[in-house]
């Protein structure tokens, strides 16, 4: 009995035990049910996100129109659910590419050193100096406004956030032992990379890319609500925050809440699956 | 015969601090030696020279007939370098991949290396695993559900999946406990009963030495300034340094020296540094 509440004392209050992980288990639901969402959008939405009926402009929510219609007639409900698949594949775009691309810039970088390293270092200060927000004007001004030039531009503004800390990782691992090891038996460094360097950055690049992903959603949603992502009559959540802004002083901010809150909540959930994987990857490595 | 290895004049500096200045080894065939020195004497540098993981200042490294090879070795190359030299690294907690299962870490190593697939490689694996006293149903198992002394043994498992005709061991009971440390040592010597393999093994504790090493060299400031037999070199010190060694090992009713017997380390010497 003693050793049980010592062990419940050790573990703290209900955050570690098999059934004591609230925080991350809510994150995870979250995230499911948004991912769902967004799968299942076609058969589980009310009606067409793009149907205008003008008989039904600005209707307040019932049982229709669940959250009601925008300025247009448009289901709001409707355009949130199909607003969730642009609104997840930009950032999920933009993090696959700018986790592969700064990965393997930054384990070249750590393993190969010398000039590359100085090169692939300096490049990625000079894109933190650089806001995103500012390249993305720079991206619409030379190819125009829409949702691939701002995953693409993202993913240039995002490499520095991951490759930064997988190559100090990269680093730290490439100094063990193990590596040098691996090395004294035979193997080839393309191979010490892959089979081994790899694996163990792995659950880092997973947390970090985890954690981006719910600031590229953020990123993504801006440049649409500043009209540089996605484009009229798109559902996405930005472009919604920004046609139901009219609303909010108009006293109908179903749309722009609606929009706002799916992304803050996103978001949020996936600032606290990466917080959560962290702490396992840090517990892992024991 | 020819001797495994000879190192001649090997200097190595890090910056302003000479690691290692002017040393000189020669190692038969199945010979143990033992390179023995304080911390910051040298011999972890000189191990990791001879092995190839750092490159010299100066002096000459042959082993088996050929110098360490380059970064930037070819496969092949690697490979032979791989036979004629293996180290053990001190640390056994970070000497072996933390993800990667002891049974594949030697299996890649026997793939690697010879004509071995499938069932004929898991058995040599398995013969590996039990040759150094680990449990062959440990190969499943990823080195943190290991112990110290385990994974040390899987290390040394690793290195003699190549059949290296020289091992370096640096430090490589440092770091377990009193009785594991005697077992390892034990596991050494007899696997040098089984088949011919030379040993460098590098240490700071002169106790174990005449249990594993016919001779010894002793470093200080990174220099040799003793060598010869081991019973003779701990028997009968000649130089003040190394009797200070020998009178620290810790035996029946010794005590430490109110005033340390040893002389202050040697300062190295620094090079003159422009503006």
């Amino acid at each position: 009995m003693t050793t049980l509440r010592l062990a419940a004392a050790v573990r703290g209050p209900g955050r570690t035990g098999p059934r004591g992980r609230p925080v991350p288990l809510l994150a995870g639901a979250v995230v499911a049910l948004v991912v769902l969402a967004a799968a299942l959008a076609p058969l589980i939405a009310p009606h067409d996100p793009n149907a205008v009926d003008p008989l039904a402009v600005s209707l307040p929510p019932g049982a229709a129109h669940w959250l009601g219609t925008d300025d247009t007639g448009r289901d709001i409900a409707s355009r949130l659910l199909y607003g969730a698949r642009p609104s997840l594949l930009a950032p999920l775009a933009v993090t696959l590419a700018a986790g592969t691309i700064g990965t393997a810039l930054a384990v070249s970088a750590a393993w190969l050193g010398g000039w590359w390293d100085r090169l692939v270092t300096a490049a990625l200060d000079l894109v933190f100096g650089f806001p995103g927000l500012v390249l993305a004007v720079v991206g619409a001004a030379l190819f125009g406004a829409g949702l691939p030039v701002a995953v693409a531009t993202l993913t240039i503004a995002y490499l520095p956030y991951v490759a930064r800390v997988v190559r100090g990782s990269a680093l730290r691992e490439r100094h063990l032992p193990y590596v040098a090891a691996l090395r004294m038996l035979g193997l080839g460094g393309a191979r010490a990379c892959l089979r081994h360097l790899l694996p163990n950055l792995a659950p880092l690049v997973l947390v970090q890319t985890a954690t981006a992903f719910g600031y590229t959603l953020l990123d993504t949603a801006a440049f649409s609500f500043i009209g540089l992502g996605a484009q009229p009559p798109t559902a996405e959540w930005g472009l919604m925050v920004a046609q139901g802004a009219p609303g909010l002083l108009a006293g109908r901010p179903e749309q722009a809440l609606a929009a706002g809150g799916a992304i803050v909540l996103f978001t949020v959930a996936c600032g606290l699956l990466g917080t959560a994987l962290s702490q396992r990857l840090a517990g892992d490595r024991t | 015969m020819k001797p495994l290895l000879e190192v001649e004049q090997l200097v190595k500096h890090y910056g302003a601090h000479t690691a290692v200045d002017g040393v000189d080894l020669r190692l038969m065939p199945g010979q143990a030696l033992a390179v023995v020195g304080e911390s910051g004497s040298g011999k972890t540098t000189t191990a990791r020279l001879v092995t190839g993981l750092e490159t010299s200042d100066a002096g000459r490294i042959t082993l088996g007939g050929a110098p360490p090879p380059g970064p930037r070795a070819r496969r092949a190359e690697r490979l032979a370098h791989a036979r004629r030299v293996q180290l053990v690294f001190q640390d056994p907690y970070t000497s072996l991949d933390p993800r990667q299962k002891i049974g594949d870490a030697v299996a890649e190593v026997l793939a690697l290396h010879g004509p071995l697939r499938g069932a004929a490689l898991e058995a040599r694996r398995d013969e590996l695993l039990t040759r150094v006293g680990l449990d062959a149903r440990q190969a499943g198992s990823r080195p943190r559900a290991l112990s110290g002394g385990q994974r040390q043994r899987a290390a040394i498992a690793r290195a003699l999946a190549v059949e290296p005709d020289l091992l370096v061991l640096d430090e490589a009971v440092a770091a377990l406990d009193v009785s594991v440390q005697a077992q390892i040592v034990d596991l050494l010597a007899r696997i040098r009963e089984q088949r011919p393999i030379a040993y460098l093994f590098i240490t700071h504790d002169l106790g174990i030495v005449p249990f594993l090493c016919e001779d010894v060299v002793v470093m200080r400031g990174g220099r040799i300034v003793e060598s010869g037999r081991s019973r003779d070199v701990l028997t009968a010190p000649r130089d003040p340094y190394t009797r200070a060694l020998v009178d620290s090992v810790p035996r029946p009713g010794w005590k430490p020296a109110r005033q340390p017997a040893r002389q202050p380390a040697r300062q190295p010497e620094r090079k003159a540094v422009t503006p």
